[in-house]
């Protein structure tokens, strides 16, 4: 599972580490497919990807190749439900209910349940077994600060996989970021890689 | 039909009418864009994204750009004084609790009910939905902007939709380089004839009925 919209907010380290370290079969969780040469796009561009649930994938054609040859599975979510179930996943309640009636193109043949008169699906939350995120600051017990539009779907990936890698800008030691603008409590946070050099 | 950047910004123009000051409005891909440019700064609209920005602004001096703050195209953008960042959830949060008072869109095709398809033509590659259906369905008020036919001329006002929907009856108001066309209970209803067309030629490329407003205005 993996923060970023388009590249803005993608931890792009990690991505590239991911590809030296050669994991293949992946089941990737993100909000699109970045680009064929930039992003999480990159993984998918070099075949180390068999499942993808997303909510949009216009930004990289090789994706939308691999899809239509059948290499890779493409699972589409429209992007609120889908942040939705990320963030269900992330504070451990099993599932949402989705208005029916907004998502009206059941590709599954499910059936809407009746929720107090209004139709509604139950939606699963969505985890993962590691989650990758882009921060500006971290402190050392792992608390996270984000950066402007690169916030997007960072934070609730942080806290939806069991283990949650953080790359970031800076970190400083726990003391020196104000409690209150803190988005991503370090508790989520398993390991930090420092963009300007350093491990933690 | 190709539309020239002269209609397309017609077009904008038009649909910029629509907005008062201190709106939240969302602006989709295409000529939902240039809405923007017809906006006066001293209206206060907030321009939303779902990427996780409300408050919008131009787009930056080249040079200027910050590498963290786009639109949801991957722009770069600016933020306007009073703008916020969140998360994608509050982002769609503020879409669910139809906070949005206007989201302009752009369309395929939509037909007489309102029903919208601006997400996938049937044999071409899949992209996803996206927001779309989001946008579409909690907006309190969804403007179509588009041309009024394809490429090879065919009406994209339609009795039906050929297309899968986006979301159903969810349009209010369709503007083209031909037309204004309300979305009203009864039917279509044509509001605005852009020159240099005409009544006849409006009538001639949309494939639905159309009621015609006894306020219709023929515009310059």
């Amino acid at each position: 599972m993996y923060g970023g919209f388009g590249t803005i907010g993608s931890p792009a380290l990690l991505i590239d580490a991911l590809l030296q370290k050669g994991v293949r079969d992946l089941t990737l969780i993100g909000i699109d497919a970045g680009y064929p040469d930039v992003g999480i796009g990159k993984l998918i561009s070099h075949g180390r990807v068999k499942k993808l649930l997303t909510t949009h994938i216009g930004s990289n054609p090789e994706a939308g190749q691999q899809m239509m040859d059948g290499r890779l599975a493409v699972t589409f979510c429209p992007q609120g439900i889908f942040a939705e179930k990320i963030r269900a996943g992330g504070v451990g309640i099993p599932g949402i209910l989705v208005d029916a009636r907004m998502w009206g193109e059941a590709t599954d043949g499910r059936e809407a349940v009746l929720f107090e008169g209004k139709p509604c699906w139950m939606e699963p939350a969505l985890t993962a077994d590691v989650g990758i995120v882009y921060a500006k600051q971290a402190d050392t017990y792992g608390n996270l600060i984000y950066d402007k539009s690169a916030r997007n779907l960072n934070p609730l990936v942080a806290m939806a996989a069991e283990i949650t890698i953080a790359e970031v800008e800076e970190i400083v030691p726990a003391g020196e970021l104000d409690p209150e603008k803190i988005v991503t409590p370090g508790i989520f946070v398993d390991y930090m890689v420092n963009r300007s050099g350093g491990n933690s | 039909m190709r539309l020239t950047m002269d209609q397309r910004n017609m077009i904008a123009r038009r649909a910029a009418k629509e907005i008062v000051p201190g709106m939240a409005v969302n602006l989709g891909i295409g000529i939902p864009e240039l809405v923007a440019d017809f906006i006066p700064n001293e209206w206060h609209v907030m321009f939303h994204s779902v990427n996780g920005i409300l408050g919008v602004g131009p787009t930056p001096i080249q040079g200027e750009e910050d590498q963290h703050i786009s639109n949801a195209g991957g722009a770069p953008v600016t933020i306007v004084p009073g703008a916020s960042y969140f998360d994608s959830t509050v982002a769609y949060g503020m879409i669910r609790r139809r906070k949005l008072d206007v989201a302009f869109i752009g369309a395929l095709q939509v037909n007489r009910r309102g029903d919208l398809a601006n997400w996938i033509v049937p044999g071409t590659r899949v992209h996803g939905i996206g927001g779309g259906a989001e946008l579409a369905f909690y907006a309190k008020k969804v403007i179509v902007l588009m041309s009024h036919v394809t490429l090879s001329g065919e009406p994209k006002i339609r009795r039906e939709c050929t297309f899968p929907l986006t979301a159903k009856g969810c349009v209010d108001l369709i503007v083209t380089e031909r037309a204004v066309i309300e979305v009203t209970p009864e039917g279509l209803m044509l509001t605005e004839v852009m020159y240099p067309y005409s009544l006849q030629d409006v009538i001639y490329h949309t494939g639905a009925p159309l009621l015609i407003s006894e306020h219709l205005q023929m515009v310059e």
